[in-house]
């Protein structure tokens, strides 16, 4: 049992203990390490100014992934380099992202520039070339500049991105030795059984903890729940963070199903679900950003049951199921089954989400999925919905409909999905039925982001959409655009 | 007087026309530019968080701050019982104080402000007060104050001709109502500052401000001291778009309110939300018009209302909507109109300066009206606003202003409809909406015609101090303040250019106010305008000198003496610049000056509704096209041209930045940028979770920008105009191609959309005109 947490930073091994369970990684660096460089733009992982680079081993290789400092739990660096925008020149000169950047006009105030930088300085170390003008802004979708309208930036990117990755953190093997050498493997309890930051190295290890502490706070990528901090001023005095847990970030397949370990990063998690189908790699592309997808979990996004989580109602119209375990038990259980209400769950105390079992689509399956914001990119739906038609030639034999947005948890529209059943494509007159039973499905919510109105009838169109891609025809005559996971840097 | 007597000849030009990178990209990119909260802290310094009111309305009769003094590191407690002088932050009408004393009026206003060891104390501390307020019945619409005429200041309008006489007269008449969104400014570097108390209660505050003249009147009357006894200093802005004019004052004077009465540096900086709670926004418009005009679309009659919704208090109200209001016909010519405004007094926070400072809200709406002309008539709506633009003998603005060269922004559109293809695109789109029912594309062509000038004559003027030292290096302050538009690197490219010096040698220092007292806030564009002028004439004094001093030194005659590349020819001669420097000190002569210019020409009569308010005009024009979901109310620009007219550019790189960087932000202003306050008058949108501002791939691949590059036929500082605030209104051009593919949903009939033209207002739009299709 190991009771501090040990990074690397500034090419030195820091190790920290006696620290406050919900301390930031971004109050570590300005406050403490007195680092500046990384700003705070909004404090709740939507600006991307204060994003760093965490440098993990990934396949024997150091692999750089942009987080948001902001919400980022200082224990969750533990095993990792952080790498900020002080590092990167060397010596006298800048960074090529850093050259580009200047060369391009890419900075107006320079406030975002740090973030962006750091951002990009992932980008490029992905290392896939070439780099694609979509690729830069998905890479960029988490951050926010106000001056520049992003063009020159754009261009920068793309401009450093045309030559192969080539800097002082290219040559990895001492990195990796150093991060590798971080890690002893063992079980992480920083604190007292009054409060502590806790990193179970193994299922058994956190289901024991668990048992013990079933309050404490389960944290996959603290990517909501950072903002209980930031913004809701929490103290939470104990936190289980997931990410060390050995397995729980894997996944299996197999002829007919995909399994997620809960632990597993979205960004993980994407080409596995974009190889499912294109439409989940779209939603998958849109998710959050980099940023969030770099730290946030599967299993996260799920147990959170908020109602506007993007990867719940596209697995309910999967028919995906869930497994739980508690203890030494497990059981497993319809995803649909696991909402109760409001950011409620069928969880019991200690009990915690293992893995989610992902049917693969079948070919009579006609799979549809559209995500609606008010901003393609980085915005939380204001309807998500899901349908998986199973046709025979041109009728619908069964219809699985998922839907976030439109209610208190992510549903289905079993109402719907039996009138849908039976339906002839070819005859757009008898699907009024179908659309007008969407209303019995749901009471949308009404908020800032979308009226009732609006969610109620958007999600009766992109039924309506939906029946008629099944029904055959170009996806350019029915959606605006379709990128796709594909396009995106991986 | 021709350009050559004002300026040296194009070709000898060495420094400015040069896209030279931004004086801090370098450190910018290496995150060693520090803002305020970056400034390493004197040792002592303390930490405030404010307390805010959750009500928009109401009387307060306790405030109970017990178990607010008794949080951990708490050190004291700022209410306005603590202010030793005006608790007040207004630029003048005392109608904006730093904590709320008996009345509440909006929800985010500030109550008292909690200072402690850290930050992080002072905000968990901040949230135990115990407030208890009576509610009112707060006034939260236009609607709401316009049934109470619920005003902060008096009705005002100019007409020109008899505008309800030609519109009963016109042939054809129509008559609409547009909502028109605020805006959040969301300078990613929010309020901040740092005071520093002196000796004998001097005060020194670090400030992320556009305006240190003004905020150190604030400070100083707030703490009943001289202004001579407070310092403001401000060395750049993570981004300020007209929100740190007047609103950076109420972060600083509690800061300095901190300061002193602990007697130790004190730093505020807001939280995100708390910043959009309790500062402006841009304010948001209900234009109520009608227009005559005839079956060609020439315009026979405009009548407007421009109803501003003002916030609880003036700030800047006055300044903003007359600007609508000299706006409000854009670039047209109308033979008759009557421009009216209403200035009107909710329980929200206060309306204030953003990029355009109503001039959009003014433009936004004649645009409208030109898109209702072609729907109406069946003409295309690029021909309607051509049919319309000033020209030789219907040149006159409703305020009375001759447009002089209004063959500028004819040439500009017609060029831009020649490189954007217009007509062949305007085909091809009508194809493309024939065979999808689902998605439609729109285009549309705008014009600008922004009035470039404070409104408020006595704004329009700068100073700026220059010193030489004898290693020849040279000290460039003057009081614009650098927000990340390259003012700086501006105004020490033609410093640089009058001294023939590398522009390395000029060493730009941040704006103070005991450096060049008495300074404009950096605002209305007129940045580069007015500084640089200011820092020339401070340069060219101080080289005069030099010259005079070389004449006697070498005897050689004043015009065979020329200054280059860091080296001054006397006629057969090369001194290097410092070495002439040096010798100049030891000559006694004086090598600083501080330089003053004021704006020529100008003159406004607002009472009598006459005069030239503005110096000159910019102009520009951008094409945009839009593909619209029909079903779903999705948006997505797929290309956009732009020509604009910067004059000739001191810095083309810059320049451009401006115009992308304005065209993304209004952009944002007319599509997904949404501030939405609930029935009680609380913000709804306030952190960029919910508020969305443009992100990368929003803007269109396919963004052609190209700077018109004719000199500017007035005065103006090497030929250039101002490019702050112009670019941002040709994002109209988005909002009109949205009402462009909307109306191929159903021809000749009108379209409802408000602005901005979110997802959900352009389905509920298509769904109606499907409707009637």
């Amino acid at each position: 049992m190991r009771s501090v947490i040990r990074f690397m930073f500034r090419g030195a091994p820091v190790e920290v203990s006696g620290f406050a369970p919900h301390t930031t990684l971004l109050d570590w660096l300005r406050l403490l390490a007195r680092a500046t460089g990384t700003k705070e733009g909004c404090g709740e992982g939507d600006c991307g100014a204060c994003t760093v680079a965490m440098a993990r081993v990934q396949n024997g290789k150091a692999a750089f992934l942009p987080v948001n400092a902001c919400i980022l739990l200082l224990g969750q660096c533990d095993g990792a380099e952080i790498v900020t925008v002080e590092d990167l020149a060397n010596g006298g000169s800048l960074h090529p992202m850093q050259e580009a950047m200047v060369a391009h006009h890419g900075s107006q105030c320079g406030f975002c520039t740090p973030g962006i930088v750091m951002s990009l300085f992932t980008l490029y170390h992905e290392g896939q070339r070439p780099v694609s003008r979509n690729a830069v802004c998905d890479a960029l979708a988490g951050n926010l500049c106000r001056c520049t309208g992003y063009r020159p930036i754009l261009d920068a990117a793309l401009d450093v991105c045309a030559t192969p990755t080539l800097d002082h953190y290219s040559n990895s093997a001492e990195r990796v030795a150093a991060i590798t050498g971080l890690d002893d493997g063992g079980d992480v309890f920083a604190g007292d059984d009054q409060g502590f930051f806790a990193a179970p190295a193994s299922e058994d290890a956190l289901a024991d903890l668990y048992l013990r502490h079933p309050e404490a706070n389960l944290v996959g990528g603290a990517t909501d729940f950072g903002l209980s901090v930031t913004k809701g001023l929490a103290e939470p005095r104990k936190i289980i963070w997931l990410g060390r847990v050995c397995g729980l970030d894997e996944s299996t397949t197999s002829a007919t199903e995909l399994s997620l370990g809960s632990g597993m990063r979205l960004a993980d998690a994407a080409p596995l679900l974009a190889r499912l189908h294109p439409d989940l790699g779209e939603v998958m592309r849109r998710f959050g950003s980099a940023q969030v997808r770099a730290s946030g979990t599967v299993g996260g996004n799920i147990a959170n049951a908020s109602p506007i989580g993007d990867l719940a109602p596209c697995l309910i119209a999967l028919g995906a199921s869930i497994e739980l375990r508690r203890g030494a038990g497990t059981r497993q259980l319809a995803l649909e089954d696991f909402f109760i209400a409001y950011k409620q769950q069928d969880r019991q105390q200690g009990e915690y989400l293992r893995r989610i079992i992902v049917p693969r689509p079948l070919p009579e399956h006609s799979l549809h999925i559209f995500k609606i914001s008010k901003r393609f990119d980085e915005d939380i739906s204001a309807v998500l919905a899901a349908f998986r038609f199973t046709l025979d030639g041109k009728r619908v034999v069964a219809a699985r409909i998922g839907f976030g947005g439109v209610a208190g948890v992510p549903a289905r529209a079993r109402k719907t999905e039996i009138v849908c059943a039976g339906l002839d494509l070819s005859n757009e007159a008898s699907w009024a039925a179908a659309l007008d039973t969407l209303d019995q499905d749901f009471t949308p919510i009404d908020d800032m982001r979308a009226s009732a109105d609006y969610r109620r009838l958007v999600a009766r169109n992109l039924l309506r959409k939906a029946l008629m891609e099944a029904r055959g025809g170009k996806l350019s005559q029915t959606r605006l655009q379709m990128q796709g996971w594909s396009n995106a840097a991986e | 007087m021709p350009p050559n007597e004002l300026f040296p000849a194009e070709e000898t030009l060495s420094i400015v026309r040069k896209s030279s990178p931004h004086d801090s990209a370098r450190l910018h990119v290496r995150g060693a530019a520090p803002y305020i909260d970056d400034i390493l802290e004197p040792t002592g310094t303390l930490h405030i968080a404010p307390g805010l009111s959750t009500l928009a309305c109401g009387k307060l009769l306790s405030l109970d701050l017990r178990k607010v003094l008794e949080a951990p590191g708490v050190v004291c407690v700022l209410t306005a019982a603590d202010i030793p002088g005006a608790n007040d932050v207004s630029h003048g009408l005392g109608d904006d104080p730093v904590f709320a004393d008996k009345d509440v009026s909006f929800a985010g206003q500030v109550l008292f402000a909690v200072v402690a060891r850290t930050r992080d104390e002072a905000r968990r501390a901040a949230k135990l007060a115990h407030v208890d307020i009576e509610p009112g019945k707060p006034l939260l619409t236009i609607e709401d104050a316009l049934a109470e005429n619920a005003l902060v200041l008096p009705d005002y309008d100019f007409a020109h001709g008899d505008a309800k006489a030609a519109l009963n007269l016109a042939d054809k008449k129509l008559e609409g109502m547009l909502r028109i969104g605020g805006q959040e400014h969301f300078y990613l570097e929010g309020q901040a500052a740092l005071a520093v108390p002196g000796e004998a209660d001097e005060m020194q505050v670090h400030s992320s401000t556009q305006d240190p003249t003004e905020l150190q009147h604030v400070v100083a009357r707030v703490l009943a001291r001289p202004d001579a006894f407070v310092t403001v200093e401000t060395r750049r802005m993570g981004g300020a778009f007209g929100g740190k004019e007047t609103q950076a004052a109420q972060t600083a004077v509690i800061a300095a309110l901190g300061a002193r009465k602990t007697g130790q540096p004190c730093k505020l900086r807001l939280d995100r939300d708390d910043d959009f709670y309790m500062t402006g926004k841009r304010h948001d418009f209900r234009a109520d018009w009608a227009v005559g005009f005839d079956a060609k679309g020439n315009v026979s009659a405009y009548d407007v209302s421009l109803n501003a919704r003002c916030g609880f208090s003036v700030d800047l109200s006055p300044g903003v909507v007359d600007r609508a209001m000299f706006h409000a016909a854009n670039c047209y010519y109308l033979p008759t109109s009557a421009i009216r405004s209403k200035r009107l007094r909710t329980n929200t926070v206060s309306a204030t300066a953003f990029r355009g400072f109503g001039g959009p809200q003014g433009m936004l709406a004649i645009e409208r009206v030109m898109d209702a002309i072609a729907h109406e008539t069946g003409l295309d709506p690029l021909d309607v606003r051509k049919a319309n633009l000033h020209r030789e003998g219907a040149d006159t603005t409703p305020y009375g202003m001759k447009t002089e060269d209004a063959d500028v922004l004819a040439t500009l559109i017609n060029r831009l409809e020649t490189s954007s293809d217009y007509r062949t695109r305007r085909a091809a789109i009508a194809r493309h909406n024939a065979q999808s029912p689902i998605i439609r594309k729109g285009l549309a062509l705008t014009p600008i015609q922004f009035g470039i000038s404070f409104t408020l004559i006595h704004m329009n003027q700068a100073g700026a101090l220059v010193h030489v030292y004898q290693d020849g290096s040279v000290h460039l302050n003057h009081g614009g303040t650098e927000m990340g538009q390259g003012l700086f690197t501006k105004v020490a490219q033609v410093v640089a250019e009058e001294f023939g010096i590398p522009l390395d040698w000029v060493r730009i220092t941040a704006t103070n106010t005991a450096k060049v007292p008495n300074a404009s806030p950096t605002a209305a564009s007129s940045g580069s305008d007015l500084n640089s002028m200011a820092a020339r004439i401070a340069a060219g004094t101080i080289k005069a000198r030099m010259i005079a001093f070389a004449v006697e030194e070498y005897g050689v005659p004043a015009d065979r003496i020329s200054f280059r590349d860091g080296i001054v020819y006397i006629g057969n001669t090369t001194v290097p610049f410092p070495e002439l420097a040096k010798k100049c000190r030891q000559g006694r002569i004086q090598l600083s000056h501080a330089g003053y210019y004021k704006t020529p020409k100008i003159a406004w009569d607002r009472e009598a509704r006459k005069g030239r308010p503005f110096l000159y005009f910019a102009y520009g024009a951008a094409c945009s096209e839009v593909a619209i979901d029909t079903l779903t109310g999705e948006m997505k620009v797929t290309r956009v041209d732009i020509l604009h007219d910067v004059g000739r550019s001191i810095n083309p790189a810059l320049d451009k930045g401006q115009i992308e960087g304005g065209f993304v932000q209004g952009m944002g202003w007319l599509t997904t940028e949404e501030l939405v306050f609930d029935g009680k008058g609380v913000l709804r949108t306030h952190a960029p979770s919910t508020y969305k501002i443009p992100v990368a791939s929003d803007v269109p691949e396919d963004f052609r920008v190209a700077l018109l590059d004719e000199p500017s036929r007035e005065a103006t500082i090497y030929r250039s105009k101002a490019v702050g605030e112009p670019p941002l209104m040709l994002a109209i051009s988005v909002y009109s191609a949205i009402l462009d593919a909307l109306h191929s949903i159903a021809p000749g009939h009108q379209v409802p959309l408000d602005a901005p033209a979110t997802p959900e207002r352009i389905l509920m739009a298509a769904d109606a005109l499907s409707k009637l299709a």
